[in-house]
């Protein structure tokens, strides 16, 4: 009698959970994707990176940033960064201080070197072009898992890799996207695509993310960025070296004080 | 006039006519700081003193050419320029310590007190983990508002480079930053008065009478017109940036007392007073607006006095989807020593402005404001463009136009001086 009654329970618990993976919606599986895409890629603490951006027009005329960022992972809400830009010459040492939140708008700073000043700038700014490049401001935050819904679409393989499709829609204000179709790798759980759709609705850029490397025998980043406007054939190309990881920075290297003496 | 050698410098410059160590002959950092500093690079051997040294710059030529014509006969209506300004950094002991130069001059057709040479930095930081020392010459600003600038004191106007104000000479000091997490406090000494410019007799955009620099007189001498002591905290809490500084010491601000030259030609001449000012300037930033705030109250020069300035400015962000943001100003300023105050041009006056940023590979922005007078007819119309050319030259226009019917206005002795001002750079 007892040995019924437990393979009844157990057998009535098994049934349940796979009940449960049978009835999961595309939300809560496009959530998962993206949680683990989050819990894959924390806890690297602080990184350094010089990024080359190549600004490409439909002529093929090009026009070069290079640019130094560094970025202090913070649990529970937005990374923060510190970007500051070598050339053009005309803009050297102009750097942009950001705190960024997972749904409250971030806290930025924009340091002008020629006039010694530091401006509290607006964060309101999220769909403009970052540099006069193809990236806008919202293309470049770091990514966490409250900022937008989920909801998975299918398997699909991108090229040679098996990949799930989730649809991503910001929950922030001021996007200029009405959603973002994203390719997971479903190995390593890195995006190697995306999709941005535009106010409309109609397909606007894609996103490539190519040639990744792994750091730390963990942490997958891609040494180039390739974004594409479909309505203007403008391309912007993101060339990004000297990857290094857990270099000791602290709060105090994304202050203020820091802000105006970075290079 | 004297050339005086100023050791301290450790003859980098071997430059004479030095505006600079004219201005400044009582300095009296000894020259072991430096050495000493050198000494201490030295020492990590693979990076010796002689590499990892950063050369950038700019080389401009500028065309500044004027409307009407001159009301003296001594003036001209057109005059084209030179400037070059490079800098040479360094930065070692793993971006905790670095050094800066930046020497400046500028090469101006007919006026003479255009043609100058200034050191606008030449610093050493040290940067630690709750505290930062800063010791040399440096420029410092501070401030929120657009229309003016009150609380900004540190550095000395250099007023013949561009009437707006906002280009300064280099202050020497040492400032010590003590990083807290309830905000930073910064300690200033400043060490040597520097005076303000003023374009020559040939220049435009002068007084009449026309100023006197050589003349100037102070309210006193030695170590109390040399030194200056500041103290300024400020912090960010949530959407807040708040500042609040005390100055004492000489005036940056002159006031003017009229003459007559042993020809017998009026003449004004700066009169610099010993002074306490307290600022305060604050910003909230709340999505796409921000309100800002700036006042001071100083005491010494004349009656104690208050000003402030206040705005608001509000962004449309990609408007249209088109990457263009276009920023909406509105400023008020007022300065409780009235109209018709020589020092106080903007004492009961408003600035709109709006500002367009194109956000395009070139940078393109424009920046079109009107001050005017809440009372008088006094207008000051202000059109700024620029974008960048190719990758390393940019081109900058600046158009400004001067309306005053009040002789008492200062202002007024502006209304002949409508110009256009174009500057092409080169940065290296």
């Amino acid at each position: 009698m007892k040995i019924l009654i437990k393979s009844v329970i157990s057998s009535f618990i098994g049934l349940s959970v796979l009940q449960a993976s049978y009835a999961q919606t595309p939300e809560q599986k496009g959530l998962e994707i993206a949680q683990q895409v989050e819990r894959r890629d924390s806890g690297w603490q602080d990184a350094t990176v010089t990024i080359k951006m190549i600004l490409r027009n439909k002529q093929g005329d090009e026009s070069t940033r290079d640019i130094q960022q560094k970025i202090l992972e913070v649990d529970e809400d937005g990374d923060k960064s510190l970007t500051v830009f070598n050339q053009p010459r005309d803009i050297k040492g102009t750097a942009f201080l950001s705190f960024s939140h997972i749904v409250n708008p971030d806290d930025q700073w924009l340091y002008m070197p020629a006039l010694k000043r530091v401006k509290r700038i607006s964060s309101s700014n999220k769909s403009g072009p970052f540099m006069g490049s193809q990236y806008a401001y919202e293309d470049l935050a770091s990514f966490e898992v409250g900022k937008f819904s989920y909801k998975y679409l299918r398997d699909e393989m991108l090229g040679a890799t098996d990949s799930f499709v989730v649809e991503n829609t910001p929950l922030y204000e001021y996007t200029g996207y009405t959603r973002q179709v994203v390719w997971i790798d479903k190995e390593r759980y890195i995006p190697l695509q995306i999709k941005y759709y535009d106010r409309k609705n109609d397909l606007l850029k894609t996103s490539h993310f190519i040639d990744y490397q792994q750091y730390l025998g963990q942490y997958w980043r891609a040494n180039t960025q390739l974004m594409e406007n479909h309505q203007s054939g403008k391309t912007t190309e993101l060339l990004l070296t000297d990857y290094q990881f857990k270099t000791g920075l602290t709060p105090r290297n994304f202050d203020k004080n820091s802000l105006k003496r970075m290079r | 006039m004297k050339i005086l050698t100023c050791a301290y410098l450790c003859a980098l410059l071997m430059l004479s006519n030095l505006v600079y160590a004219q201005q400044t002959s009582s300095l009296a950092i000894s020259s072991a700081g430096f050495s000493g500093f050198f000494n201490l690079d030295s020492s990590e051997g693979n990076d010796g003193i002689f590499s990892n040294w950063e050369l950038s710059g700019k080389i401009s030529f500028e065309e500044l050419g004027f409307f009407h014509d001159r009301l003296d006969p001594r003036q001209h209506n057109n005059y084209v320029s030179f400037a070059i300004e490079p800098e040479l950094y360094r930065e070692w002991d793993n971006g905790k310590q670095s050094f800066t130069f930046v020497p400046f001059y500028r090469y101006s057709q007919h006026d003479s007190q255009r043609t100058h040479f200034d050191i606008r930095e030449l610093t050493w930081l040290l940067a630690e983990q709750d505290w930062e020392l800063r010791t040399g010459i440096r420029k410092v600003f501070w401030g929120v508002t657009e229309g003016i600038h009150l609380v900004d004191i540190i550095n000395q106007t250099d007023l013949v480079e561009n009437n707006d104000g906002e280009d300064k000479l280099g202050q020497p000091m040492i400032n010590l930053a003590l990083i807290r997490d309830w905000g930073t406090v910064d300690l200033f000494l400043l060490l040597g008065f520097r005076d303000r410019t003023f374009p020559g007799i040939e220049g435009r955009l002068r007084s009449f009478p026309e100023v006197s620099v050589s003349d100037a007189t102070y309210a006193s001498n030695g170590a109390a017109k040399h030194l200056a002591y500041v103290l300024r905290w400020s912090h960010t809490l949530g959407d807040w940036d708040i500042g609040l500084s005390h100055f004492y010491g000489m005036s940056r601000e002159p006031t003017f007392n009229l003459r007559l030259s042993p020809t017998g030609t009026p003449q004004l001449i700066p009169h610099y007073a010993l002074i306490n000012q307290t600022g305060l300037d604050v910003q909230l930033t709340y999505e796409s607006w921000i309100f800002k705030h700036e006042a001071i109250v100083r005491s010494g020069q004349e009656k104690t006095f208050y000003a402030s300035a206040s705005g608001i400015e509000y962004t449309f962000y990609d408007l249209f989807s088109s990457g263009l943001d276009l920023g909406i100003v509105v400023e008020y300023m007022y300065d409780s020593r009235g109209a018709n105050h020589l020092s106080a041009p903007l004492q009961d006056d408003f600035l709109t402005a709006l500002r367009f940023a194109f956000n395009d590979v070139q940078n393109t922005e424009i920046l079109a404001g009107i001050l005017f007078d809440r009372r008088n007819n006094t207008q000051f119309f202000n059109i700024e463009a620029s974008r960048r050319l190719g990758d390393s030259f940019k081109i900058e226009t600046e158009i400004r136009f001067f309306n005053s019917s009040v002789k008492t206005d200062p202002v007024y002795s502006l209304r002949h001086e409508d110009h256009i001002r174009i500057d092409l750079s080169y940065y290296f």
